[in-house]
């Protein structure tokens, strides 16, 4: 498993190009759309607060047998392709009403490339996972990016109804352990990323376009 | 010489600065006398003896006359101002000054349980001629400090106040007397163990009885967390504290409905005068016994005069409520009235024999049960009255002869039969055996007499329909993006899902008639003591409107309904907090209401529920008159539990402050429905008084049950159910007394 590097560098071009992502924002059943809360090229924001307890700018608001629902935004941006010829129209579930143009921050950039980089190991069942005793040790004692992983050494631990079992790195060469995107014994669903793990020769390489990103990208 | 001026010269500076802290700077010319004195104090070895002898007797007149004068002009605000004053004087100066000897228990300074309490084992010196005589007494109370952020400003944490009930129940292993010290603006709002509000009503729960004499010194009485170490035989009060239900400001953010931010400060001042807080007025309502005075504006660190007095009070106090528990006192009873210096002319034990400790609780429950009473109101006619005291007395009568005459007799006497069956059973067991066998193989087994309990009908619920549920519409369920619900159809939601989403458990607020209607037996409730009005005793600005208002939205007069009812045949007294009264907030008239509910509920011995639809705490507009609710209603229920009465608690919707921090936070079984949010103070007071803001399910029921304030979280579909099972399985044999 190797970086590619080409891919990396098209992936590079492609956000410094478009640093933003859109988000559609869909009808969520049938219904008539009664009123539009926002107007385009509004921004709109996400759910936010410590628990992300306070919900998101109001957007539009769909009505179904009486019952008028407002649908809110889920995520920062900005709003573009409004569509305000639905208004007092019936319309179907699944409709494009809006979408949302979300500036990428520096972290999503980051964990965007890394996900494309990095050889990650997924979950294979829905379940509890945990590191095994002596990795969590070493990366306790010498810190992420610097544990070695080889073939056959024992990276998790999967526990699922009380019955525990391990889980063997498979691939050839030698790895650095990059990324851990879990908690311990928290329920993690089926082919949801684990660990982020790096080829050892390739680590330079890796930081250098993350502090790259990180010199580029405002925050 | 020179440095008794310096020293009497900084005084003096402490001096104006105090009187232009509380009075203002535009009090007289207070600014430009602070400066002249500043200068002066800078300056001071610059200038000759003789004048600054002058300029120290000058300023001293001219200081006494601005104190005289502040004191003329003093407003309730400016009494607040004083109790929160950094000069003003704490417990730990009392502790040096009023006690001859002290030990603090549980912690000194930052090293402490909660440094906002301070417990202390102290000694009280008291001389009669020539003979000294020691008194020890436990010390428990708010220490606000001169600064010090780690006293929190005294608001006690929860476990400051369990560390108060560890050395209360000290105190009374050792049958010492406890001088409770109130210096608290309220308590730390914080729900973790033992959790703010049920603390509160554990400690008032154990003071109801304690069995040795407890005085309390009220200087800054805020709420609830004055209430925690504030049941007490003797409450004594500064001139210039302050109790009271809220503070000015939380009074005015909660009347201008400000959300962030200060209110104005002519409001502030305004709820400082309709909440009636001063010494005063509090014992112009009976909420508190005596005033203890102070010098013009008030009591300071310094002030040795008011410790001496305050020492000579404290030994007054504690004589007065032992010797009320004495049949030979007449003589003494009078010395106490007239003793005026600290030589005393009389001594008195305070150690009490166990008749005397008897005669101390039913003094202390009497006194609570009559304090504000005066402010009752029932609109009755001389006709019902009559009726309802004819009804009183023969129902007393009744029970009276039933159940103390007639059962306990009979009680006594099935027991000893028991025993004696059992006895003679052993005996005779070896002859009796094979005659047994020999008859039932003859006649056959007999078998045991068929138990009858009683069991739900279904029939017995009348079919009631919410006027909620009238509408042809659909409703979507708040959790539906979290568990996928889809939308609920009105009639569907509010008939028969009783108001609760099928899909993930969500509870919809219901309206308290849905409860009346759907937990008790048909036609089994029935209501009394209606009469009992709320009024506004305090003639708060504009709260008459409003209760006016709340009278005509619901038909009525107060937000507590008492009624006798059935659940599947068991007969028992309820009452409900409701939300669509002043939203369930207690005041005099709901506090009588329920005294005199669980009251009959005890004479009746019947199980006692309180429902909880909704409660804001108690009433702000009715001030103290509202808050000894608390210590009055929970005396009521350790009466009635002590009795031996089944006494259950059902939570709902929002359920906080004082009610839960007390009447309701001091019953054995509390369940929460899941709809509900308890504590103690909400999120706002929380981040105010904090600094922190808490997750949107720190109140929730499931975090209630985890923390251990409730015993279990119900269903509302299944609530009449389980208070079935609940009465019958907890109730035991007779259904609601233990004997």
């Amino acid at each position: 498993m190797k970086i590619e590097y080409e891919h990396l560098n098209v992936i590079l071009q492609k956000f410094k190009a478009n640093p933003y992502k859109i988000f559609k924002v869909n009808t969520i059943h049938t219904g008539y759309i009664r009123d539009f809360l926002v107007k385009e090229g509004d921004e709109v924001k996400g759910p936010s607060g410590k628990w992300l307890e306070k919900p998101g700018t109001s957007l539009f608001v769909l009505e179904r047998e009486k019952n008028l629902k407002t649908i809110r935004a889920h995520i920062n941006g900005w709003v573009q392709n409004l569509r305000t010829d639905l208004l007092n129209r019936f319309v179907e579930a699944e409709e494009t009403i809006l979408e949302i143009k979300h500036p990428l921050s520096q972290q999503e950039i980051i964990s965007e490339i890394l996900l494309s980089a990095l050889y990650l190991v997924k979950a294979p069942e829905t379940a509890k996972y945990v590191l095994s005793p002596g990795l969590a040790a070493k990366i306790e004692k010498e810190g992420l990016h610097k544990v070695k992983i080889k073939k056959g050494d024992e990276l998790l631990i999967m526990t699922f109804m009380k019955r525990e079992t391990p889980i063997f790195f498979e691939e050839d060469g030698v790895f650095l352990i990059y990324n851990i995107y879990f908690k311990p014994f928290q329920l993690i669903e089926r082919g949801q990323p684990l660990i982020g793990l790096c080829p050892e020769e390739q680590l330079p390489y890796l930081e250098k376009i993350v502090s790259r990103i990180r010199e580029e990208w405002p925050l | 010489m020179k440095i008794e001026l310096y020293k009497t010269l900084k005084n003096l500076l402490e001096t104006a600065t105090y009187i232009r802290d509380i009075k203002g700077e535009d009090f007289f010319e207070i600014t430009s006398l602070i400066n002249k004195i500043s200068e002066v104090y800078d300056n001071f070895y610059q200038y000759e003896p003789s004048y600054l002898e002058n300029f120290v007797k000058k300023t001293k007149e001219q200081l006494d006359i601005l104190l005289d004068q502040g004191e003329k002009t003093l407003t309730p605000y400016e009494i607040v101002k004083i109790t929160r004053h950094p000069q003003r004087f704490t417990l730990q100066d009392i502790l040096e000054n009023v006690y001859d000897s002290y030990m603090e228990l549980g912690g000194e300074g930052e090293i402490n349980i909660d440094p906002a309490v301070v417990c202390a084992k102290a000694m009280l010196v008291r001389k009669v001629g020539d003979e000294i005589f020691f008194h020890q007494v436990m010390v428990i109370g708010h220490e606000k400090g001169h600064g010090e952020e780690f006293r929190e400003g005294g608001s006690a944490k929860p476990w400051g106040n369990e560390k108060a009930l560890r050395y209360m129940k000290m105190a009374e292993t050792e049958g010492i007397p406890i001088h409770f010290f109130i210096f608290t603006p309220g308590a730390y709002p914080i729900e973790d163990y033992p959790g703010a509000a049920q603390q509160i009503a554990k400690n008032l729960y154990h003071m109801a009885k304690l069995r040795v004499p407890t005085i309390a010194f009220i200087s800054e009485g805020g709420s609830g967390g004055a209430e925690a170490i504030g049941l007490a035989d003797m409450r004594l009060m500064a001139e210039k504290g302050y109790y009271s239900v809220i503070s000015p400001e939380g009074a005015a953010a909660i009347e201008a409905k400000i959300k962030d931010g200060r209110p104005p400060r002519e409001l502030v001042e305004k709820c400082a005068r309709s909440l009636k807080l001063t010494a005063k007025d509090n014992l112009r309502f009976g909420t508190i016994d005596k005033i203890i005075p102070e010098p013009p504006l008030g009591a300071r660190r310094k002030d040795c005069e008011f410790f001496k007095r305050l020492k000579i009070e404290l030994i007054r106090a504690t004589d007065e409520v032992i010797l009320q528990t004495r049949s030979i006192k007449f003589l003494r009873k009078y010395a106490v009235s007239k003793q005026e210096t600290e030589n005393f002319k009389y001594y008195v034990n305070w150690d009490l024999d166990e008749d005397e400790i008897e005669i101390l609780i039913e003094n202390r429950y009497k006194k609570y049960r009559k304090m504000t009473q005066w402010a009752v109101h029932e609109n009755k006619t001389l006709f019902k009255s009559f009726f309802d005291l004819g009804h009183t007395i023969s129902v007393k009568l009744k029970n009276e002869i039933n159940y103390k005459i007639l059962k306990q007799g009979q009680k006594t006497f099935k027991k000893f039969l028991n025993e004696l069956t059992s006895e003679s059973t052993l005996l005779l067991k070896p002859v009796s055996d094979p005659i047994k066998t020999v008859y039932n193989l003859i006649v056959g087994k007999k078998t045991g007499p068929k138990l009858i309990t009683p069991s739900l009908q279904d029939d017995d619920i009348p079919t009631y329909v919410s006027p909620l549920a009238l509408e042809d519409k659909t409703i979507t369920c708040p959790q539906s993006e979290k568990y996928s619900c889809p939308d609920l159809w009105v009639p569907d939601l509010y008939g028969e899902f009783c108001g609760v989403c099928p899909n993930c458990g969500y509870h919809f607020p219901l309206e308290y008639k849905w409860y009346l209607n759907n937990i008790f037996d048909k036609n089994s409730i029935r209501t009394f003591n209606d009469e009992i009005t709320s009024t506004n005793p305090l003639e708060f600005e504009g709260y008459a409107e409003k209760l006016k208002a709340a009278r005509e939205k619901t038909g009525l007069n107060s937000s507590l309904i008492s009624f006798e009812a059935k659940i599947g045949g068991i007969s028992l007294i309820a009452v409900m907090l409701i939300a669509e009264f002043r939203q369930g907030t207690v005041g005099v008239a709901e506090g009588e209401k329920f005294i005199r509910a669980i009251e009959l509920a005890k004479l009746t011995r019947r199980p006692f529920l309180a429902l909880v639809h909704t409660t804001g705490g108690i009433r702000i507009h009715e001030g103290t008159i509202g808050v000894v609710q608390m210590p009055r209603c929970t005396m009521a229920v350790r009466d009635y539990v002590d009795e031996g009465g089944l006494y259950i608690v059902v939570y709902d919707n929002n359920s906080y402050a004082g009610p839960v921090a007390s009447f309701l936070g001091s019953a054995p079984y509390q369940f929460a429905l899941k709809s509900t949010r308890l504590g103690f103070a909400g999120p706002r007071v929380i981040r105010e008084t904090t600094g922190q803001d808490v997750p949107p399910d720190y109140h929730s029921a499931e975090n209630a049950l985890k923390r251990g304030h409730i015993q279990g979280i119900w269903d509302r579909r299944e609530l009449r159910k389980k208070l079935f099972t609940a009465l019958l399985t907890m109730g035991g044999k007779n259904l609601y007394y233990r004997w």
